[in-house]
């Protein structure tokens, strides 16, 4: 039904390369979220899907038939835009009419169809008032709704939540996931914002300069990013990832030496590693602790503390002027300014080699 | 009514006046005086006769000759204030005048005669609006004719100028094309083109293709204005491009795109184009006198300058449908200015 597939798009502005080769299978039904930082070229894959660019080469196929060529009002996908792009001179029920009425559908259906589109996004209060006497977060309401009523094979979402305000942006966001959950129709939706991927996401595909970086479930890419740049953009506060030399390499474990006094041993596999190599050890804030133990552990002097309640974040820095960040459980005031070992278990450490790829686990 | 007082009497001097609050003030005031002073002579001056039009001082507000009716004649005659040979002043009515000596009867006793040197009578005036300067036109002259031309000149002329300005606009400010700058470039480039340059070739256009002495040969040349073109891409350029895909995404045909939405959207300049349009080409002079021929077929400007003959010049008539032709012009201006200056400065025209 609603399966996109994306063979070897490219996208080019003259000799500016925008997307490289992206492959991509999104599966019936699915909750896929395009993230990565700005230029990265989520917003313009999006529009290649929805059929409002085209592709200077490769194939895009919609439930299994070739769409490349066709124009974005025979794909059967509906959008909802970053700024809504609601049509200021309709009313609310206009706006959620104008593509049915465009496929010619009778008057009488069109009706039946907003009104259960406004009933399940209670929208239907303001079907008369026009866009610009309603607020943000109703706004996003009747942008969602009019992508509802055209039933779909799809909807994409570009940065749906990005002009909501904070507290908006949850309850939204949980909508929408409701909404996925009663539709179960494919959704393909881009963001900025790691959280919203986090949460939403079926599969994340985190995008970087015009490639794909890495898909998979948003635990899969938190537990084991496939490289550097999906380390540093996946979970907040981002990663620690220090820059260190390996000393040993074996099939089964690794040493690296860093700064702060760093000295780790992985069950990695290195035997593509040698000793003297480059390599990043990526150690996640949250699994840091405060302690004293030599094993597995960086010496660094805490600079700034930041108390959130529940949990402390300090800030640190080596003698070698590495900065870490690490978050940790309770009010722990005095570790302001001490120079402190942060201990964390080496099976959560992560190892990347002197190209940024991951070094996998070794086979036990 | 107590703060129009307070900011017509605020002074940058506090209580005393400073220099720049006269200047202000004499600038003001003098701007006024020459801006509005012709509008204000023309219309006065239309109020009156042909002999006041003539007379040397002139006057500002209309006057005319008192005139009485006598016993034995049968025209009202006019009242002057004679000087008599014997130093006496009366009011007299003139009967007729024969060189420099007027004949005079005293309205009270017509029976007799009294002959004056007419630098000795001064006329008894009284304040009157020659009227008839209006409605003669509009009785025996084709006016009526002229203006109903000028009406349907006026309507279809904007209507085509806003549906084709609109269409380039639209195609100039949301198409990505090659060529689309310069295109652009050359619209915007006619302006530097002047009408009288224009004027012989455009028309052979018109004659070889038949449009000679018809009202669309008056309209079609003229509907086609850079200024609109680049009036509208200029509002246009400041629709969301999110509003199209939108609409796109909507199974919006690009008629549709632009006939409910980009129209709709471009309203407060599509307003402007037409009040240009509109004074454009009511005020249209030069064209519609090469085109025109027939007299039936002139529109008003054409027809205005008819009364101006080789010999004589009409300008009383002159004069009153001068002011008739300015009042819908008038209009507009007053209450479409809002959306005058609000559109100009939307689109960053000057």
């Amino acid at each position: 039904m609603g399966r996109i597939t994306l063979t070897n798009i490219d996208r080019a502005y003259g000799k500016l390369k925008i997307l490289h080769g992206i492959n991509l299978d999104i599966e019936d039904g699915e909750l896929l979220v395009l993230v990565g930082p700005s230029g990265c070229g989520k917003s313009t894959l999006l529009r290649l899907i929805a059929g409002l660019d085209q592709p200077t080469a490769g194939k895009l196929e919609i439930a299994g038939r070739d769409v490349t060529k066709v124009s974005a009002a025979e794909r059967g996908l509906a959008m909802v835009f970053q700024s809504y792009a609601l049509y200021p001179h309709m009313t609310v029920r206009q706006n959620l009419a104008f593509g049915l009425q465009n496929a010619r559908m009778p008057k009488a259906e069109i009706d039946e169809r907003i009104a259960e589109a406004a009933r399940m996004l209670e929208i239907a209060d303001y079907l008369d008032r026009r866009p610009g006497q309603l607020s943000g977060g109703q706004r996003q309401r009747v942008a969602i709704g009019r992508a509802v009523v055209r039933n779909p094979t799809a909807f994409l979402l570009d940065e749906p939540l990005s002009n909501l305000d904070a507290e908006l942006r949850i309850s939204t966001r949980a909508e929408i996931a409701a909404l996925h959950e009663r539709l179960a129709t494919t959704m393909v939706y881009v963001t900025h914002d790691q959280v919203e991927a986090m949460t939403l996401a079926d599969r994340i595909v985190v995008m970087r300069a015009g490639r794909i970086e890495q898909v998979g479930r948003p635990l899969d890419l938190y537990n084991e990013p496939a490289n550097l740049f999906v380390a540093g953009f996946i979970g907040a506060p981002r990663m620690n990832l220090l820059p260190g030399k390996v000393k040993a390499a074996s099939s089964s474990s690794v040493t690296v030496a860093g700064p702060g006094g760093l000295d780790l041993t992985v069950a990695a596999d290195g035997s593509k590693l040698k000793p003297g190599d480059d390599a990043t050890v990526g150690i996640r804030p949250h699994d840091m602790t405060i302690g004293d133990t030599k094993a597995a552990s960086v010496e660094a002097k805490v600079t700034l503390i930041e108390a959130l309640g529940p949990e402390t974040v300090a800030h640190a820095q080596t003698a070698e002027g590495q900065k870490m960040v690490a978050v940790l459980s309770g009010q722990r005031l005095d570790a302001d300014n001490a120079t402190v070992r942060m201990l964390f278990d080496p099976d959560r450490a992560h190892l990347f080699d002197a190209e940024g790829l991951r070094v996998g686990k070794a086979a036990s | 009514m107590s703060r129009v007082a307070a900011f017509l009497t605020r002074r940058r001097g506090g209580k005393g006046w400073h220099w720049t609050d006269v200047f202000i003030w004499v600038w003001l005031i003098g701007g006024l005086l020459v801006m509005f002073g012709p509008a204000v002579w023309l219309t006065l001056s239309s109020f009156k006769t042909p002999q006041q039009l003539a007379e040397f001082p002139p006057t500002l507000m209309p006057y005319s000759t008192k005139e009485v009716m006598v016993e034995g004649y049968d025209k009202p005659l006019g009242l002057f204030t004679v000087t008599l040979p014997d130093g006496s002043t009366k009011v007299m009515a003139e009967v007729r005048r024969i060189g420099i000596v007027a004949q005079l009867v005293d309205p009270e006793a017509p029976g007799e005669i009294v002959k004056v040197n007419i630098a000795d009578r001064q006329p008894v005036r009284e304040m009157r609006f020659a009227t008839e300067n209006f409605t003669e036109p509009f009785e025996h002259f084709d006016f009526m004719q002229y203006l109903k031309n000028s009406v349907f000149v006026t309507v279809v002329a904007t209507l085509i100028t806003l549906l084709t300005n609109s269409m380039a606009a639209f195609a100039l400010s949301k198409y990505q094309f090659r060529g689309r700058n310069v295109v652009l470039l050359l619209i915007v480039g006619t302006l530097m083109v002047p009408l009288s340059v224009l004027l012989v070739p455009l028309y052979s256009v018109i004659s070889a293709v038949g449009l000679f002495d018809s009202l669309w040969g008056v309209i079609l040349p003229t509907v086609a204005t850079p200024t609109g073109v680049f009036l509208l891409r200029q509002y246009m350029l400041t629709i969301p491009d999110e509003l199209i895909d939108a609409a796109r995404m909507d199974h919006a045909s690009e008629w549709q795109i632009y006939w409910r939405i980009i129209l709709p959207l471009a309203a407060p300049a599509m307003a402007v184009l037409a009040i240009f349009s509109v004074v454009w080409r009511w005020n249209d002079f030069l064209w519609p006198l090469v085109v025109l021929s027939r007299k039936e077929l002139y529109t008003l400007q054409v027809g205005l300058s008819t009364y101006a003959g080789e010999l004589n010049v009409q300008w009383h008539f002159i004069l009153a449908m001068t002011v008739v032709t300015m009042i819908p012009v008038v209009l507009v201006f007053i209450f479409l200015q809002r959306y005058i200056t609000a559109g100009i400065a939307g689109s960053g025209l000057k």
